[in-house]
C-alpha cells in the first residue's frame, strides 16, 4: 500500500513528506512507549503513535521506520517537524484514535511488523 | 567465512553524551547505525546495536551528568560500552527487572521510563555486563556476536 492510500484511508494530513507519497508500506507497529518501539518495530514499517516529540523521529530514523502516523489529533512539535524533514521521514497526522487507525489499516491489508513478541526476539537472536 | 578483522579492519569510536539533553536523545545511536551499516555489518547486528545504543543513550541523558558511548570490534564481536558519571544504581538486580523505573515525569512524557531500558539492552545483547557505584556512575557493556552470512 502506498502512503497516498494510507493518507486517504486515515483521512490524514501530510505534515512532512508530500514528495514521498508513492512509498510502499506493508507492515506497521503501534505504541506510545518508545522502549516498545525500539524493541519491536522493524525496518520499513509504519510507526503508529501519539508521541509527537523529536525523539520519536530519532527512533524512526535509527530503526529505518518508513513513516510516522500520529493518531488522535496529535500534531508534532516544531522541532520534530524540522528533524523529520532533515532526516527524510514522512509524518502523517490523523484524527482517528489509535485503535481505529490500526483497524482501518489492517482491514486494508497492512500487517503487524511482527505477530508475537517471542517470535521476534528468537528470530533476532538467530 | 571472512572475519571482521581480515575483511574490514577492526574499528572503534567514542561519542560523548550530555546529561538532561533530551533534544539530542537518539543522535548518537543514529550516527553509529550509519557507520555500522557503512562497514557492511549484517542488518540484524546493526538493528540490535541501534536498540542497545538508543536505550543506553536515553539512560545517560535521563540520569547522568555526562557519559560516553563507545563501540569497538573484535574479529567476531561488536562491543558497545556506555559509561556515565551519574548517581549510580544501588540495586542492579531490581533495576534489571522489567517495569522497575525511577524515571521522572519529563522522561515519561517522552515515552521512556517504563522500566524497559535495561531489559531491552539485555535482551538484544549477546553478553551483557553492568556495574555501578552509587554516587560515581554506571558502566554497561554489551557484546553482540557477529555472524557473517557468507
Amino acid at each position: 500500500m502506498t502512503l497516498a492510500e494510507i493518507k486517504e484511508i486515515l483521512d490524514a494530513d501530510v505534515i512532512v513528506g508530500e514528495d514521498h507519497l508513492n512509498m510502499e508500506v506493508k507492515t506497521a507497529f503501534g505504541a506510545d512507549l518508545m522502549s516498545d518501539v525500539l524493541a519491536f518495530a522493524t525496518h520499513g514499517c509504519l510507526l503508529i503513535t501519539g508521541l509527537t516529540n523529536p525523539q520519536c523521529v530519532r527512533i524512526a530514523y535509527t530503526l529505518d521506520i518508513a513513516a510516522i502516523i500520529l493518531v488522535r489529533g496529535e500534531r508534532p512539535s516544531e522541532q520534530a517537524v524540522q528533524l523529520a524533514s532533515e532526516l527524510g521521514i514522512p509524518v502523517l497526522a490523523t484524527e482517528y484514535i489509535m485503535f481505529e487507525a490500526c483497524g482501518r489499516l489492517y482491514q486494508n491489508g497492512i500487517m503487524g511488523c511482527i505477530r508475537k513478541v517471542d517470535e521476534d526476539v528468537e528470530s533476532c537472536r538467530r | 567465512m571472512l572475519s571482521l578483522a581480515e575483511d574490514k579492519g577492526q574499528f572503534e569510536a567514542v561519542f560523548p553524551v550530555r546529561g538532561r539533553n533530551f533534544t539530542d536523545a537518539g543522535q548518537v545511536s543514529g550516527r553509529i547505525k550509519n557507520i555500522l551499516r557503512e562497514k557492511a555489518l549484517p542488518e540484524d547486528i546493526v538493528r540490535r546495536a541501534a536498540i542497545v545504543i538508543f536505550e543506553a543513550e536515553v539512560n545517560i541523558i535521563s540520569y547522568a551528568e555526562k557519559g560516553i558511548i563507545r563501540y569497538s570490534t573484535t574479529p567476531d564481536s561488536l562491543i558497545i560500552e556506555a559509561i556515565d558519571e551519574g548517581p549510580g544504581i544501588a540495586d542492579i538486580e531490581l533495576a534489571l527487572q522489567e517495569g522497575y523505573s525511577t524515571a521522572d515525569d519529563i522522561i515519561r512524557e517522552l515515552g521512556f521510563g517504563a522500566g524497559m531500558g535495561l531489559a531491552n539492552i539485555k535482551k538484544y545483547s549477546g553478553e551483557f555486563e553492568i556495574s555501578s557505584e552509587v554516587g560515581k556512575g554506571t558502566r554497561l557493556k554489551s557484546i553482540i556476536k557477529i555472524t557473517w552470512g557468507i
